[in-house]
């Protein structure tokens, strides 16, 4: 078992470095924000394998914060490439 | 039993694993930007929401102590992973990124002219 989680954790390291292969080359913006979002899945993921590689299940309330914290950055990042700005201040009255 | 529990935690992490691979040569691969959040959304949400489940099994069935967090989480991925991508790729149209030469049907750009030609901008 231990084995098998230790391969499975070098196949997703191996992912890893084809999305920031992504992420440096990408020609528009979008795409380095479409890698940086598969980014924090993947990382997510291997979170989750680490907590059974050392039997503890202290690390799995970083997948919650992990997860909010990408949303949050893929919808900013959005919101600043549609319209240049974060927050519109006219239409909120 | 052990056996049991041990090859439903492999089975889930492996198919996990598997979609996982498929989101970076999808990213890799894929000809332009609506392609690749195509498959970083999807395939992505998909891969991580099985490692979860196999994780929560290991949890459940060897250690012995059921954790809720985790089913929370999945959740929470199931939710905000396409809907992520959706809002990515249609503000990245706005903001003007061509499609691939070889895309055959273009639905939002009509649209998204009425929607200018209605609301006096430009």
């Amino acid at each position: 078992m231990t084995i098998f989680i230790i391969a499975i954790i070098v196949v997703i390291c191996l992912s890893m470095i084809g999305v920031i292969y992504r992420m440096i080359k990408g020609p528009a913006a979008s795409d380095r924000v479409v890698a940086l979002d598969s980014l924090g899945v993947s990382l997510i993921s291997l979170i989750g394998l680490f907590s059974i590689l050392v039997e503890t299940s202290f690390f799995l309330e970083i997948i919650l914060l992990l997860a909010i914290l990408s949303f949050i950055g893929t919808v900013a990042f959005s919101k600043f490439i549609e319209k240049g700005d974060i927050l519109k201040r006219d239409n909120s009255r | 039993m052990t056996i049991l529990a041990n090859s439903l935690v492999i089975f889930f992490i492996a198919i996990g694993t598997l979609f996982i691979v498929v989101t970076a040569i999808g990213l890799i691969r894929l000809p332009d930007l609506y392609t690749r959040a195509h498959a970083a959304s999807k395939s992505a949400t998909l891969g991580v929401m099985c490692v979860l489940i196999g994780v929560f099994f290991h949890f459940w069935l060897i250690e012995g102590h059921f954790n809720p967090r985790i089913l929370l989480g999945v959740l929470f991925l199931f939710i905000t992973g396409p809907v992520g991508g959706h809002i990515m790729t249609r503000s990245s149209y706005i903001a003007g990124v061509k499609p691939w030469k070889g895309t055959v049907r273009d639905e939002l750009g009509p649209e998204i002219e009425r929607m200018k030609k209605e609301q006096n901008i430009k």
